[in-house]
């Protein structure tokens, strides 16, 4: 109808160019900022959603009273996800320095590393770690009982919980391995030179001078790998675990069913997940914006230095292009205080914006 | 020419170096004593910069043998037990690159600092003084807590300096050290590296096209030809009584 009337206004109207109301319509909207338009899209999808909500006739009491217990599952979605990345990061390292390394068996066990843990579903090494390991320790007990310690077997069973972190550990790991090679492939060469021209160790050089400057690059990506590890936390369900330390989709898959309300368990579930990502992505961006920032070192940046980093970067902008030396005019752009901190678009994938 | 009483502190003997079937380096044999300067120069290609990165095993030669005051390393096939070796070589050896090469993570005085505090485990406070010192002998005592990036090209390849000097090395290594800087940066650079060799009395191979300074500094100075040394004089014979066409094409061009 708009639409409509604009053009029939348009063709009426002499070809001096009063404004048309579709012309008025986009000069209005122009005056709006991206922003208010993009909340005021979200929250037409909240309206929606609120109103499939109210119509399916979900039960808000039954929910209200048990969205507390099923909440409380957060805490070891949490603990799991959190020892899972610490270890994911640990190996992640280990394989990535495999990769780059020259000595065979070190490349060797690294490539089988990833290798198979990115080839194989992370479903199937659950239940790989959770019912075969037990199962293999069990039987090579049996056939070389003088050889192994009686322990041998209960070694290798593992609760739930203990599987969980170390497969998603494991899992992670090896394609967070792909992560470390590229950010410390990113540090210019002549940067591992001059170390090396000082007389420093292979040790020397990764601690002092190649890995402080990948790391630059590796933690935006990390924290992205955090956020999708707190969400598979949901898979170790499927192993059953034991009361004392059911995560978040354990708890809500077993009252839902004992009270026969699923659906509303699963609702409830699928919020307090979407909440908890919400939360990190919001860090996960500002903590991306941080480092890829100024160009100081990027742990602990009080207000000061970011300050400089601010500076450094305008100093490159006019100063001229003499830092392409030092392989880092590359990743500071001049464009960089223009965008107002999104540092880096290229070299990083960019977390999605936060909802609210 | 070797200076009456000097003492060789480089000696390179028959050195060979090959990228696959691209022989670089075809027989290099040179001399440095102490306290002399010698300028390398020739086309691009012609291995000047190999003879450098061969020196301190920053690529490792074919063959032939490097010795930096009194430790000798054979080429060949790198060996674990030659690693330790190539370790205490390099410390011996200050190096400039054409690119600088700072850590743009580390402010001037932490990049001077580093080789002192991580590589010979000087304690900080010491290792800050000596830092300090240096920076002041490159004219840069201002600029300690400034990060490579906010430092002109021509500050930058001075903390270069002072990072390699902070080593206290027994030869200074310089890697077209002006080639990247724009040209009323240059000055700055040749001055500091004059005053060293004048000064200090640094022992210095610099490979570089900067023919004013070759005159004005070197003692020696050698010709690179298709990876051999085709001519080799003091800088009144090579400039005066120029001995082979090519030389005198060569600087024609560069003059």
């Amino acid at each position: 109808m708009t639409t409509n009337d604009a053009r029939t206004g348009a063709t009426r109207s002499s070809p001096a160019p009063s404004p048309s109301r579709r012309d008025r319509l986009a000069l209005a909207s122009a005056g709006v900022s991206f922003r208010v338009k993009v909340t005021l899209v979200w929250v037409a999808i909240f309206a929606v959603l609120g109103f499939l909500f109210w119509s399916a006739s979900f039960d808000n009491i039954w929910i209200r009273e048990h969205i507390g217990f099923i909440a409380r599952g957060l805490t070891w979605t949490l603990i799991m996800a959190a020892a899972g990345i610490v270890l994911a990061i640990v190996l992640a390292l280990i394989g990535a320095l495999g990769r780059l390394s020259r000595n065979p068996v070190a490349y060797g066990l690294s490539g089988f590393y990833t290798s198979f843990f990115r080839g194989t579903p992370l479903i199937v090494q659950l239940f790989l770690f959770y019912l075969a390991m037990p199962q293999t320790a069990q039987n090579l007990l049996d056939k070389f009982p003088n050889f192994l310690p009686t322990s041998f077997d209960s070694f290798f069973t593992w609760s739930s919980f203990q599987v969980g972190i170390v497969v998603l550990g494991l899992n992670y790991g090896a394609y967070m391995t792909e992560i470390f090679r590229a950010g410390i492939q990113s540090v210019s060469h002549g940067q591992a030179e001059a170390a090396d021209a000082l007389g420093m160790t292979y040790r020397q050089k990764m601690r002092r001078v190649v890995l402080p400057q990948a790391f630059r690059v590796i933690i935006p990506p990390t924290g992205n790998e955090f956020i999708a590890m707190m969400k598979d936390t949901a898979l170790i369900s499927i192993l059953g675990q034991g009361i004392e330390k059911m995560e978040l989709f354990r708890r809500a898959q077993l009252l839902g069913n004992a009270d026969v309300r699923p659906t509303e368990a699963l609702v409830t579930a699928a919020a307090l997940y979407w909440a908890l990502t919400a939360v990190f992505t919001f860090f996960q961006a500002r903590l991306e914006r941080r480092v890829g920032k100024g160009y100081v070192r990027t742990v602990a940046l009080g207000p000061k230095a970011r300050e400089r980093g601010k500076m450094i970067v305008t100093g490159t902008g006019g100063g001229g292009a003499h830092g392409a030396a030092s392989g880092y005019a590359v990743d500071a752009p001049e464009e960089v205080l223009d965008v107002g901190g999104h540092a880096h678009g290229a070299a990083l994938p960019s977390a999605p914006e936060d909802p609210s | 020419m070797t200076l009456a009483g000097g003492e060789a502190v480089v000696r390179v003997e028959n050195l060979h170096k090959s990228f696959g079937a691209l022989e670089v380096l075809r027989g290099i044999d040179i001399e440095v004593d102490q306290g002399e300067v010698v300028v390398i120069f020739g086309r691009s290609g012609s291995g000047k910069s190999t003879l450098l990165r061969c020196i301190n095993f920053l690529e490792e030669p074919t063959e032939g043998t490097i010795e930096v005051s009194g430790l000798r390393i054979e080429g060949g096939h790198r060996i674990r037990s030659k690693r330790d070796l190539i370790h205490q070589l390099r410390a011996r050896c200050g190096m400039v690159f054409q690119q600088f090469n700072l850590f743009p993570h580390m402010t001037a005085l932490g990049n001077v600092m580093e080789g002192p505090v991580t590589v010979k485990g000087i304690e900080q406070e010491r290792a800050k003084a000596v830092a300090m010192e240096v920076l002041a002998k490159v004219g840069l005592s201002d600029k300690a807590d400034e990060y490579p990036i906010r430092l002109s090209g021509g500050q930058q390849q001075r903390v270069a300096i002072a990072r390699a000097l902070a080593m206290e090395p027994d030869v200074m290594m310089f890697d077209e050290p002006t080639s990247a800087l724009d040209p009323e940066l240059i000055g700055e650079v040749l001055a500091v590296m004059k005053a060293l060799a004048v000064e200090m009395h640094m022992t210095m191979m610099v490979v570089t096209h900067e023919m004013g300074f070759a005159r004005e500094v070197a003692n020696r100075m050698a010709f690179f030809h298709e990876g051999r040394i085709l001519e080799e004089g003091t800088p009144d014979q090579v400039f005066n009584e120029t001995r082979f066409p090519e030389t005198q094409r060569f600087l024609k061009a560069v003059l």
